[in-house]
């Protein structure tokens, strides 16, 4: 049942992400349209999902480990890459009103603006991964 | 307020909660999609299974939305080339700050990490400025 855990979250995320809205890039950009014609309806998304999550994570408390086999969190409140890189992440998202999550899901539908989208945002995420291993590495 | 839909978009984000709870008391992972998926790159990185079976499950769920009402995927009607270099903007982004939405938005911030709060807030500002600046 244990092996399942990973494939029933992607699937219940894909579900969730369909029916709350973030999928429909128009709704995205409704949301972030505060001075005009404001559409909340994403602020719920965010809100239902820490309802549930924040108290089952304080409920049961299990060590959690990020992508480069670290705990989380990390204690520090923020540093450059972040802040700079939180800020390019948002530049794009408003331009396209398609975050990572929603974008993969979409990319069912076939459509041109997601693939290309897409397929940016795929080689974003290697540039990344290039440029990371050769600052690691070092000169 | 346009195309209001609170109760549909929480029931959504309530799922979203339960997947994110599910991989993180289950397997002991952080439901971001971007940090899933750029953690393919490295080779020889681990737990590359857990993430591509994650990434299945998000395939199989999004199917079934195909299948079932497929007018919830759309795309608002940008150029091809700004689609273009906000995806390469998205991704590099994302990983350099070390999480996009789910990560941070929804992940960290259920935790309560600072580190999130602010990535979240600077993120969501950047994004509605270049709306702001590009309209709807």
């Amino acid at each position: 049942m244990r092996r399942w855990v990973p494939f029933l979250s992607g699937l219940l995320f894909a579900i969730g992400l369909g029916l709350s809205g973030m999928t429909d890039a128009r709704k995205v950009i409704g949301f972030l349209d505060f001075t005009r014609q404001w559409d909340a309806s994403l602020a719920f998304v965010m809100a239902g999902a820490i309802a549930v999550h924040l108290p089952l994570l304080r409920r049961f408390s299990v060590p959690i480990t990020d992508d480069d086999g670290c705990a989380v969190p990390t204690p520090h409140w923020f540093d450059r890459r972040t802040v700079i890189g939180s800020a390019i992440f948002g530049v794009g998202w408003g331009l396209a009103g398609y975050c990572p999550g929603p974008a993969l899901v979409s990319v069912v539908s076939l459509e041109l603006p997601v693939l290309v989208f897409t397929v940016g945002m795929l080689a974003g995420a290697g540039l990344f991964a290039a440029w990371d291993s050769r600052l690691r590495s070092g000169p | 307020m346009h195309n209001f839909t609170p109760l549909r978009s929480l029931s959504g984000g309530v799922l979203i909660g339960l997947a994110a709870s599910l991989l993180a008391l289950g397997a002991g992972r952080v439901a971001g999609i971007s940090g899933i998926v750029g953690g393919l790159y490295t080779p020889g990185h681990e737990g590359r299974g857990w993430r591509l079976q994650f990434l299945a499950g998000l395939l199989v769920g999004a199917l079934v939305w195909l299948a079932l009402q497929p007018a919830v995927f759309a795309s608002a009607g940008r150029a091809l080339p700004v689609l273009a270099v906000a995806g390469l903007l998205v991704g590099f982004g994302a990983r350099l700050g070390g999480g996009c939405t789910s990560g941070h938005g929804v992940c960290g911030l259920s935790r309560l990490t600072g580190r999130s709060l602010v990535a979240t807030l600077v993120f969501m500002g950047t994004a509605a400025i270049v709306v702001l600046v590009t309209g709807s």
